[in-house]
Formats: structure tokens, C-alpha cells, sequence
């Protein structure tokens, strides 16, 4: 697929540029699902524990492609692209469930748990009349199945012949952080699906922008579960597109927002019963509130106190885009603290106390540049580069993700 | 008394519904006990067993909480909501309180004029009838249809 990059010049500025048409191009679209969703990338599927039993299967998305994610009889994990060989429908017609073959409901054609073609209804036809050729080969149209791998309970997935081993892809800051969340088997609590009026990147630039966090979500900011100058750090990936936020949950008190007259510290608001909702428990022991953890393209992992979660971004055209979201505890979980998750969870997700806005955000900036192809947006908090850095009030994620992204562009 | 008790639900849920739509959300609250409990929820969820909520109060203080939220802190743009309540079916007759089912649909209309289909679903109701303020809720559980929400859910349904 070709980019008209005679047409589509990134800015000569580099990173602390970003030009509005990544976000309405439609070539850039298609290429995106090529080139970065089915390309060198790992894309977060579900997790282990959706697939809790042997011959259980969840679909799910690689890109805009259609994904079945299966667990076989002997307990490994497949998956496969959920189009059948023959005329291209939809395999699996459910979200999740059991089964011990996937059969296409619209002419029979079967397939094993590796998504592996092994029956075509009246192949050899009825009584020596019809059927299919003999020289016809359906298995190398066959479903594409994808290279999978497991960790720390994520399962991911990708196409690419290219794509660096998982940890490697992830960098050992994320195999650390990764693994400090998902700390014991994973227990479900339930999710939900968010949709975003605005293309996939905007949402996941918001994620990774630690500045907006507690400017845009006063519910932050007044009850001081995040403010920019609580303790933390932001951590980038040295290709960029994987970046992690933290911050303490012990607060300094400090008065700088207040100070500066931001509307996000409203002094005069105060809850009749905010423990009901934000009581909570140091879990990992380290004193860590506020963990928010990307890897490129779209895979989000949250710790907001004890309210864990992890989103899927899925492309679903120019200016929409499905944010799956998948809540979870652990097996080991007693009452207390399953009864916490989900006090907190009233923090989060499309009716959440924080995080409802950031749908809202990312489409007022599609709706915002809707004439202003030529012009660019302005990434230049915390300077021009991409490092790991302590500061918060910096941009360095956001210019990390475009640099990965033009890497795999070729822009 | 079984029609009585239809009446008597579908009237206080076409009050509660009327004084969302009016954006009247100061006085939501007061449709509940003071333990009442309050929490939106998918069919999904529902089916699976899983706890998970995108609202979950147990209390009118943390339905007011959820007030001063929206009126004070969340941003959002300019919406109303309209809904239509179906005829409740009363599923059964318990000591702490009346059950019932209620439908709904949610059109949700915005600033620009822009007006969708926002949700279906249905109340679980317990509605406690004679208590000392009348009618109450002591629970309501909304169960969306639909996983999906579109942007955001800031008004309560």
C-alpha cells in the first residue's frame, strides 16, 4: 500500500509536531491496519482467564481484524482470524462460550481449535455429482493464524514474520510493571464497552499524556489521587510507543494548583462520603497508587488504587473507535478487597468519576480539526525528546508513541 | 392489589424518569432509602455472574456524591436524555419490598442537536411502598441490553 508522501509530509520539527491529518486520512487508515495492527506489532488479545477452561474460545480484534482466541483440549492457546475460507464470513458468531470444532454457520465448512480447515461440506459433492474440483486447494485460503504469546496472564498476539520477542518488544521496565499488577491468578469481575467518537489515536495519545491527567479530571485533583506534583515518574520505551505513568499515593499537600488558580482545584467541592468510594488497601506494597501502562498500538493496563483493569483500543473506522474494557481481582481476593474493586470501579470506565471525560476529550479533537488538515498540534511539554523522566508535566510519551508510529509508517 | 401495585410502581418510575429528563438531578436522590442502592450493569455481566458496575451506590449520600460530581467536577458537554418506561411487571411480593421489571429506552439528545438511541434495558426494581416519605426505592438495578455505552454516561438513567 502506498502513502502519498509527496502529499503527507511529517513537519519538519519532527516529534513536538503533530499534523491533524494522521487523524482523517483514510489511506493512512488502511495502511495503519497493515503496516502497525497485522505488522511487526503485539497486539493484547484477552486475558488467560477468559479462556478458562480447556475448548473456550473469546473474540476479539487485531485491528479491525476480526479474531477468534481459543484454548485447545490440551490447555494451549491459538488464535486465528475469524473468517471462514470459503466466502469469507464470520466463524464465530459469539463473544465467548465452549466449543471443540468452530463450524461456519454458512455452509458447514469445520475447523479445529487452531483454526485449522478440516471439513468442507459435500466436498466430493452428492453421489458422484457436484462438489468441489480436485485440484482445488481451500487450505491456502485458510484462515490466518496468528503467533501467540502469554504473559503474566496477558495474552497477546500478532501476524508479523518481524515482530522481537514478546519481553523484548516489551522492555524491562513494562516486564517489571506488568508483572508487579498481575501478581496472582487472575479472577474476572466483569467489563464493558466504551465508544469513542474520535480515530484510535487520539484516545491512546490521551492515555499517554501524563499532563492532561489531573487538569481535565478534577476528580483527581480535589481528592488528590493525582496531581502532578505528587511523587512519580513517567517511563518511555526506547522505541517509544510503550510508556508507563506513576504516582505515590501518599500525598505532599502541596497548594501549586490552588496556587495557579486552576479550575481542576476547586477547593469548594467536597464529598458527603468518600470513603465509600475511595477507601483502599496497598496491595502491592509499594506504596504505588496510580499506575497507568501502554504498549503499542493499543493495550492499556490500569491500577487506580484497587481498581484494575485493562483496555483494548479497536479501530472501528476513521472516527470511531471501541474501547473494550475487562476489570479484574485475583483468586486470592477476600471480601474486603473484592468489595473495594468495586467501590473503585466507580472511577472508572464511561460513567467514571475520572476517566469519563477522556472519551468526550478525544472526540473534541476530531471534531475540533475537522478544517485544519494543514495545521498541527503542539507536543512540545517537557521539551523534544522521548526519555524517562520525573517529571509528569511532560508530553514525552506522546512524542514516544509518534516516533514508533512513524517507524512503522515510514513516515 | 396486583394492579395496585403496577400503578403505584409505574408512577414512581415515571416520576423518577421525569425528574431526570427535567434535569432536576438534585431531587434523584430522594427517590431511594437512605441505604438505598443504586448501580447501571449489562446484561452481559449479568449472564456471566460478574459483579462489575458502571455505577454502584449504596447509599442516597453517595447518590448525592454522584450529583456534586456531575454538577461540580465531571465535564461533559450539554445533554438531556428522554426516556420511555414500559409497564412494570411485578415479579414478586417480598417482605422488603415489591419486585419489579421495568423496560426502558433512553434517547439521548445533545447541545448540537444531535439526537440518538442512547440505551434499552430494564429496572430491577425493590421498591419498599409504604414507608414514612411513601414510595422508595431500596434498590434498582439498571441492566443495559447493550455493552456498549457512546462517549461517556455522565446523567444517570
Amino acid at each position: 500500500m502506498n502513502i502519498h508522501t509527496t502529499r503527507r509530509q511529517w513537519p519538519a520539527e519532527g516529534l513536538i509536531r503533530v499534523p491533524y491529518w494522521v487523524y482523517s486520512d483514510r489511506d493512512l487508515y488502511d495502511a495503519e491496519q497493515e503496516r502497525i495492527f497485522r505488522g511487526d506489532t503485539w497486539t493484547f488479545l484477552c486475558l488467560d482467564a477468559e479462556l478458562p477452561t480447556p475448548c473456550s474460545f473469546r473474540a476479539s480484534n487485531l485491528g479491525e481484524m476480526p479474531v477468534v482466541v481459543t484454548r485447545d483440549a490440551n490447555g494451549a492457546i491459538h488464535a486465528f482470524e475469524n473468517r471462514c475460507a470459503h466466502r469469507g464470513s464470520l466463524l464465530c458468531l459469539k463473544e465467548r462460550g465452549e466449543a471443540r470444532e468452530i463450524v461456519c454457520v454458512y455452509h458447514n465448512w469445520t475447523y479445529d481449535l487452531t483454526g485449522t480447515l478440516t471439513g468442507i461440506a459435500f466436498r466430493r459433492g452428492i453421489a458422484g455429482k457436484g462438489g468441489m474440483p480436485s485440484d482445488c486447494k481451500p487450505e491456502e485460503h485458510a484462515p490466518r493464524q496468528l503467533r501467540i504469546k502469554s504473559f503474566a496472564g496477558l495474552v497477546f498476539g500478532t501476524l508479523g514474520h518481524n515482530t522481537p520477542p514478546l519481553e523484548q518488544y516489551l522492555g524491562p521496565d513494562h516486564v517489571r510493571h506488568i508483572r508487579r499488577v498481575l501478581r496472582a491468578p487472575v479472577r474476572l469481575i466483569g467489563g464493558y464497552s466504551q465508544i469513542i467518537p474520535s480515530n484510535w489515536k487520539l484516545y491512546i495519545e490521551n492515555v499517554k499524556d501524563s499532563y492532561h491527567a489531573s487538569l481535565l479530571h478534577m476528580f483527581f485533583t480535589t481528592f488528590r489521587l493525582n496531581r502532578l506534583s505528587q511523587k512519580g515518574g513517567l517511563m518511555v520505551s526506547e522505541a517509544g510507543g510503550n510508556h508507563i505513568s506513576y504516582s505515590m499515593a501518599q500525598d505532599i499537600a502541596g497548594r501549586e494548583y490552588e496556587q495557579a488558580g486552576l479550575r481542576s482545584a476547586n477547593e469548594g467541592y467536597a464529598l458527603e462520603v468518600p470513603d465509600m468510594l475511595l477507601k483502599s488497601v496497598d496491595e502491592f506494597g509499594d506504596g504505588i497508587g496510580l499506575q497507568i501502562l501502554t504498549v503499542f498500538p493499543g493495550f492499556v493496563l490500569q491500577q487506580i488504587r484497587n481498581c484494575l483493569a485493562v483496555r483494548r483500543v479497536v479501530p472501528r473506522g476513521l472516527d470511531k473507535t471501541e474501547l473494550v474494557w475487562t476489570c479484574f481481582g485475583f483468586t486470592t481476593d477476600d471480601d474486603t478487597l473484592a468489595e473495594l474493586r468495586l467501590r473503585q470501579a466507580n472511577l472508572i470506565g464511561p460513567a467514571g468519576f475520572i476517566s469519563m471525560e477522556d472519551g468526550a476529550a478525544a472526540g473534541f479533537v476530531q471534531r475540533g480539526v475537522a478544517g485544519a488538515n494543514n495545521e498541527v498540534s503542539l507536543v512540545e511539554m517537557g521539551g523534544s525528546g522521548t526519555a524517562s523522566e520525573e517529571s509528569r508535566v511532560s508530553e514525552a510519551a506522546v512524542r514516544g508513541f509518534w516516533k514508533n508510529y512513524r517507524h512503522h509508517m515510514g513516515l | 392489589m396486583y394492579i395496585e401495585h403496577v400503578a403505584r410502581i409505574a408512577d414512581l418510575n415515571a416520576r423518577y424518569a421525569d425528574t431526570i429528563d427535567a434535569d432536576q438531578l438534585e431531587a434523584w436522590p430522594d427517590f431511594f432509602l437512605d441505604d438505598g442502592r443504586y448501580r447501571i450493569t449489562t446484561a452481559e455481566n449479568v449472564a456471566q455472574g460478574l459483579p462489575l458496575s458502571m455505577i454502584f451506590a449504596t447509599s442516597r449520600a453517595m447518590l448525592r456524591d454522584r450529583v456534586t460530581a456531575l454538577r461540580e467536577a465531571n465535564v461533559y458537554e450539554g445533554q438531556r436524555y428522554r426516556h420511555v418506561l414500559g409497564t412494570p411487571l411485578i415479579a414478586a411480593v417480598e417482605a422488603g419490598g415489591v419486585r419489579a421489571r421495568t423496560g426502558f429506552i433512553v434517547a439521548r439528545v445533545m447541545r448540537t442537536g444531535e439526537t440518538m438511541l442512547f440505551a434499552t434495558g430494564c429496572y430491577e426494581d425493590r421498591v419498599v411502598l409504604d414507608g414514612p416519605d411513601g414510595a422508595r426505592f431500596a434498590e434498582k438495578v439498571v441492566v443495559l441490553d447493550s455493552r456498549q455505552i457512546d462517549t461517556l454516561l455522565a446523567i444517570p438513567l
